[in-house]
């Protein structure tokens, strides 16, 4: 059974410098499902997807890939680890000096030996998958928001990697776009039996696709479910998010003082 | 009063103490680029390609710069020389000047602001928009595939910028003073050769370039990585670049200056 | 840009580089006139050496033929002794003749070379017979008060 589960994360803290982010978080994330994590701006989700890729290093508990601590692995282990890894970044972070072309094809000359041939037919077939086989001659520079989003995605399936980390796949994309990537998401944890964890705000188009839900607040896990167990929600937090009201349990402010007191309109206290 | 003569000491000291935990982790810094050089040696592309935006695309500064500085001390050296009616003397001058001094320093503080600014700011967009998270993430070493190649193509660009400088400059007293006053030829080109030696001349000034290049290439590639990643943090660190880098050559420029031609002429 | 095009402007700076690295040797620093491993040594003992120093050229008829590349104080003869390397290409009688001079009104000092008659050359190794000190401004003056003090008790 343990076998199963790709990643465990136990008791997850984490803080930069005092400021808690994560406070003891737990999580479970089987082989070939997709989980979404949801959560309000700012409530440490892409900071969790860096723990998972151990960028970052947990003031205590751990996180688990294939019966592996990842914060206890030396550098060559860790590097080794994350071959089996593809992460989409917030904002694509492709590499402005290399075309399309070559920034889908990074992995694949860095990592392998493949003749240029095979690399050029691999890398044409994701670029395909993402619709964007015509765009491969371009710069970064050249693309669109979505569209380096787009490439983003065909890099980080370059290696077919066992596990890949969306972080907001959907911002920036237009109805059409969005319902193909977040199939190609689907058909690809299918087809290829990887993970997937999509970090999104897209609630309607996550809940199509996901298998397992986890909401973030306030440094913990708010709420989890499948989608239909969160459709169903009547907890306050659920139903405010995936309704998107302002007023509720989640917060829409980053901590501050009285807002009145910041724009000085209270009387000083003496 | 006592209270702000302590606080003032206490700024200084951590100020010393900022700045030499700074030249720690830059220290540091520095072996970690060696010792992932192997990547950058193996794969000579990828050092062919940052030789071209260091190196190529300085050679037009870098030209121009010692043809006028060459010219101007031909010019000057002609003024002052022909008033002891030692005008021959011209060539020497302006040879020895550019061989220790000016070519190696002038090309070093050009290449500084030139490709070393342009090393720090590609760095650290390449950190502000998270592309050295992103080729950690697919476990390739940002240090060895982005920091080394460029450190590398710096250290090797700098001699041949500084002799490219110096042969410039050689040729623009040469054209000053032979081709437009009338110095006798022969006796710029003889005085040049007798006064110039080999060993303590255009070696010793060769091996300054290098430490130049060095110097320079480091704090570039240090500033870069280290910028914090923000718009801001990158334009300071590449002005940080700029400036240290100014200083730490002329720094170093007297140093070496005194061990090498300590004793002699 | 293209890969190729890129290759080829760094072939050409570099070999720019070197080309620049050669003048400076060979047109600049001069290399091919005094190469040390095709010279020889001679010695030459002078009274007073003025301001010469190591690295000073050793002329003959205004053609540098060598260096100065040693200058030690001998405590046998209380003077200096002198090492001059020779371009071997030039060798010179034993009876030549060597003068500490000065290069213009305020230039560099250097050792100028007069040949003598004799048949026998100069060997590595050996000593030069016939040197003439450096002038030094405060002897000359010395000198020429002097003459013209025993000028005027002659009168
Ligand atoms: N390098 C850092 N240093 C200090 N604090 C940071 C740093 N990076 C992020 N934080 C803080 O950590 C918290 C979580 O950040 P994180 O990027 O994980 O949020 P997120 O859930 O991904 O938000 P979003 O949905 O807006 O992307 C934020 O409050 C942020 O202020
Ligand atoms: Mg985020």
């Amino acid at each position: 059974m343990a076998s199963e589960n790709l990643i465990d994360i136990k008791d997850l803290n984490f803080s930069y410098d005092t400021r808690a982010i994560l406070k003891g978080i737990n999580m479970t994330m089987q082989r070939g499902k997709v989980i979404a994590i949801m959560g309000g701006s700012g409530s440490g989700k892409t900071t969790l997807l860096r723990l998972i890729g151990g960028t970052l290093q947990p003031s205590s508990g751990y996180v688990k890939f294939a019966g592996q601590v990842v914060h206890e692995l030396n550098r060559d282990a860790l590097f080794a680890l994350r071959r089996k890894m593809g992460m989409l970044f917030q904002f694509g972070a492709l590499f402005t000096d290399l075309s399309v072309f070559d920034n889908v094809a990074f992995q694949m000359r860095e990592h392998t030996d493949l003749p240029e041939s095979m690399i050029r037919d691999l890398v044409l077939m994701k670029l395909h998958a993402v619709g964007l086989r015509g765009a491969h001659r371009l710069m970064p520079n050249e693309l669109s928001g979505g569209m380096a989003r787009r490439v983003a995605l065909a890099r980080s399936i370059a290696l077919d990697p066992m596990l890949i980390m969306y972080d907001e796949p959907f911002t920036g994309l237009d109805p059409i776009s969005l319902s193909v990537i977040g199939n190609l998401i689907r058909r690809l944890t299918d087809a290829l039996g990887m993970t997937s964890i999509v970090v999104t705000h897209d609630v309607q188009e996550s809940l199509k696709i996901v298998d397992y839900v986890y909401f973030i607040a306030d440094g913990v896990i708010a709420a989890e479910g499948t989608p239909q167990q969160v459709r169903a929600s009547v907890a306050p937090f659920v139903h405010q998010f995936v309704h998107g009201e302002e007023d509720g349990p989640v917060p829409f402010h980053y901590p501050a003082k009285q807002y009145r007191s910041d724009l000085n309109l209270e009387d000083p206290v003496v | 009063m006592f209270k702000h003569i302590v606080s003032g000491i206490q700024n200084i000291g951590h100020r010393v103490i900022e700045s030499v935990w700074r030249l720690g982790v830059a220290a540091r810094f520095f072996l970690l680029v060696l010792l992932k050089s192997s990547t950058s040696l193996r794969r000579f592309g990828l050092v062919v390609r940052e030789l071209y935006f260091t190196g190529v695309l300085s050679l037009i500064i870098i030209v121009v710069s010692g043809l006028f500085v060459g010219m101007v001390l031909g010019l000057q050296g002609y003024e002052t020389l022909q008033k002891y009616g030692s005008e021959s003397a011209v060539g020497t001058l302006v040879a020895l000047s550019l061989v220790r001094e000016l070519g190696p320093v002038v090309a070093a503080l050009l290449f500084a602001s030139r490709a070393g600014s342009a090393i720090t700011a590609e760095i650290g967009l390449m950190k502000a928009t998270e592309q050295l998270a992103a080729m950690g993430m697919m476990a390739v070493d940002p240090i060895a595939r982005v920091v080394a190649p460029r450190f590398w193509a710096g250290v090797i660009s700098m001699p041949f910028l500084a002799a490219i400088f110096s042969v410039m400059g050689v040729f623009g007293g040469y054209l000053v003073t032979v081709v437009f006053i009338g110095v006798d030829e022969g006796s710029y080109w003889s005085q040049m050769q007798s006064a110039v030696d080999f060993r303590f001349d255009i070696v010793n000034g060769f091996i300054k370039s290098c430490f130049f290049g060095v110097a320079v290439t480091s704090i570039a590639v240090f500033e870069g990585y280290d910028a914090p990643p923000t718009a801001e943090g990158v334009s300071g660190a590449t002005t940080r670049t700029v400036v240290t880098s100014s200083l730490v050559i002329l720094g170093l420029d007297f140093i070496l200056t005194a061990f090498m031609f300590r004793g002699v002429s | 840009m293209q890969r190729t095009t890129m290759d080829l402007w760094v072939g050409l700076f570099v070999v720019t580089g070197i080309v620049a690295l050669m003048i400076l040797s060979l047109k600049v620093g001069n290399l091919n006139v005094y190469n040390p491993s095709q010279s020889y040594t001679i010695i030459g003992n002078f009274e007073n050496i003025g301001g010469l120093k190591v690295r000073a050229p050793v002329k003959s008829a205004g053609v540098v033929v060598g260096r100065v590349t040693d200058i030690q104080f001998s405590t046998e003869t209380y003077d200096a002794v002198v090492t001059l390397s020779m371009d071997s290409r030039f060798s010179f009688p034993k009876d030549t003749f060597a003068s500490i001079l000065t290069s213009g009104l305020l230039g560099e000092q250097y050792i100028g070379l007069a040949a003598g008659g004799d048949e026998a050359k100069l060997q590595h190794g050996d000593k030069l017979m016939k040197t003439n000190s450096a002038m030094v401004l405060e002897e000359l003056i010395g000198r020429f008060l002097f003459n013209k003090a025993s000028e005027d008790d002659s009168l």
